[in-house]
């Protein structure tokens, strides 16, 4: 898919993602904006994860570990041909319904649940020690939230995965810079997220704009060029990414749009779409 | 093989057994693979074995990631971290994503002794109990840990075992171990009380048994090494030829073996129910032996409190 493509595509998505969020009622709205271009480019570029791969030996991992960004999982994965898109616009977050409000392992395409922070690095580290054992070129992807970096456990996989020098590892960082208190410099300062993760003995790769698929596409790619030590892109994004109705307000964490809201969001996201 | 194996030393012989033929089980240690006995795995088959340092919930992850590629994943770490420090691990890594780690609590309960607290485990029966999709298991000797852990190496599920720290007297022979998954085992049958016990103090269960015998009181005994899931048939078999049942727990009062065998006997035959089991509150100072001994955790204490219920 052409990087034209891949943006048309995100925008698409985004709007699938309002739907889902005003059907069921409320969702993590600004979360979803920021990280769903990063994951429409593993999901339709980098990663060779399908229906009809999905969990046989050698496949590629996922692990979403900001896990509260289900809504743009359950876009891209039905998109992705997983289940289907008009399922999940009708049933997310509804009585009984399997699309819950974090991902879960009983539908197809999720590898792990999560919800509590902290908890992907890990997993996917045992992922990535575990392909090495299998003696297969699976790479493992974990996807993680700038507040979500406060969590103890993202620094014990950290240690862990370099000490396994993992190259078969690939973490993502979606640093929006805002969590549901605020700013993440005032709830919990991250100061030079870059050099700490560094200092952990990861190959960093700081990505601009993480909005821009150019340039993910082209960070991925050099994290698969990277040997000895896992590499982690920093991905400077915008928190409610589309619509200038919720770009970068963290009331947008977790916010159910009003029907003026709404509508202007679904109008700047088509337009986003057609600018592609 | 020696009478006195710890139930941790055979729990590594039996995964030795089965790495020999199996590439995909893997042993993992938090900096504790001398305390859980593993470093001959480690040294036998490094590479089916991960250190993960001191990080617990790093290390339930980690295992929970690789039973996710298709690893038998037997992690394992005092009980006292493994269950506390890792808990929401062991509650969405490992029971509710249902991967198939096997965890693996050394020096449980008391073990650990004049340690203190922070390195007794008396709550880990209630945690993990607590969590649904997760088996709780304390076998009781060697002989039993070597079924148990030859039927866990069979199977998909998440499971906890606990066990103790040092070798003990066993409970049964190697030629003679009645063992079926998930179903208790009955040592004897009586009918003036029924003991129900797990892990060491079955052990002692046995014992006051055998000395209420001599006073003409008539036991049975119920080595419920499977506490989840409870083997409720047996129980309330037994404990409704009994007159009194009394439970026996290296644990806190609070949710444990007692609580459950009180449910069950409410339930199904109404008599009275007495809660053997440490207290709350951090046990006095001392070896295994000598914090049971203090509350009365022995084969006479059990006897004693039995002769008194049925006074």
């Amino acid at each position: 898919m052409t990087e034209t493509n891949l943006k048309k595509l995100s925008y698409e998505l985004r709007r699938d993602v309002v739907q889902m969020i005003i059907n069921g009622k409320g969702g993590h709205i600004g979360g979803d904006m920021s990280v769903i271009d990063a994951l429409v480019v593993l999901y339709f570029h980098e990663m060779g994860v399908t229906p009809a791969t999905f969990g046989k030996p050698g496949q590629d991992h996922f692990v979403m570990s900001k896990g509260h960004s289900v809504e743009a999982l359950y876009a891209v994965l039905a998109k992705k041909g997983f289940f289907s898109r008009e399922k999940v616009l009708a049933e997310f977050s509804q009585f009984g319904s399997p699309f819950i409000g974090h991902p879960n392992n009983k539908l197809p395409g999720i590898e792990m649940n999560s919800g509590a922070l902290g908890h992907g690095l890990p997993v996917a580290v045992g992922m990535a020690i575990g392909e090495r054992m299998n003696g297969t070129k699976s790479r493992t992807y974990v996807v993680m939230g700038d507040g979500e970096q406060a969590e103890g456990s993202v620094w014990e996989g950290a240690m862990a995965a370099a000490n396994y020098h993992l190259d078969n590892l690939c973490a993502v960082l979606d640093r929006n810079t805002l969590q549901i208190s605020g700013d993440t410099e005032n709830v919990m300062a991250l100061l030079d997220i870059n050099k700490k993760w560094e200092s952990f003995g990861w190959h960093v790769i700081d990505v601009a704009d993480g909005n821009d698929h150019g340039q993910l596409i082209s960070a991925f790619g050099e994290a698969r060029l990277v040997k000895g030590k896992p590499s982690i892109l920093i991905l400077h994004t915008v928190k409610g990414k589309g619509s200038k109705v919720m770009e970068n307000k963290a009331a947008w964490h977790h916010h159910l749009p009003t029907l003026d809201e709404y509508k202007a969001i679904m109008d700047d996201l088509e337009k986003a779409e057609k600018e592609a | 093989m020696g009478k006195n194996v710890a139930n941790k030393v055979m729990i590594n012989t039996v995964l030795m057994e089965a790495a020999k033929n199996d590439r995909d089980v893997v042993v993992l240690c938090s900096d504790s693979r001398g305390s859980a006995s593993a470093t001959p795995f480690a040294e036998a088959f490094p590479g089916q074995f991960v250190e993960v340092g001191i990080a617990e919930q790093d290390l339930v992850g980690i295992a929970a990631g690789l039973a996710r590629v298709g690893k038998k994943a037997f992690p394992m770490s005092p009980a006292c971290f493994l269950t506390t420090r890792s808990y929401e691990q062991c509650k969405v890594d490992v029971a509710y994503s249902h991967t198939n780690v096997k965890l693996i609590g050394i020096s449980g309960g008391v073990s650990y002794g004049a340690l203190g607290m922070s390195h007794h485990s008396a709550q880990d029966i209630a945690a993990m109990s607590a969590i649904p999709g997760m088996r709780v298991y304390l076998p009781s000797d060697c002989h039993q840990t070597r079924c148990l852990m030859e039927a866990l190496l069979r199977d998909q599920e998440p499971a906890y075992v606990r066990v103790g720290r040092n070798a003990v007297d066993p409970v049964y022979t190697e030629e003679d171990c009645p063992f079926e998954m998930d179903r208790a085992t009955v040592i004897c049958e009586g009918t003036d009380v029924c003991l129900v016990a797990c892990g060491e103090m079955v052990l002692y269960a046995k014992g006051a048994a055998e000395i209420l015998k001599g006073k003409g009181v008539s036991a049975s005994v119920i080595d419920m090494y499977c506490v989840k899931p409870f083997d409720e048939e047996t129980v309330a078999a037994l404990a409704a030829k009994a007159r009194v049942v009394i439970s026996v727990e290296e644990h806190s009062p609070y949710g444990g073996l007692g609580s459950r065998v009180a449910q069950v006997v409410g339930e199904r035959c109404p008599r009275p129910v007495i809660t053997m089991a440490l207290p709350d509150a951090p046990v006095v100072t001392g070896t295994s032996k000598e914090v049971f001994a203090h509350y009365g955790l022995t084969a006479e204490g059990i006897a004693e409190r039995a002769l008194k219920a049925l006074a």
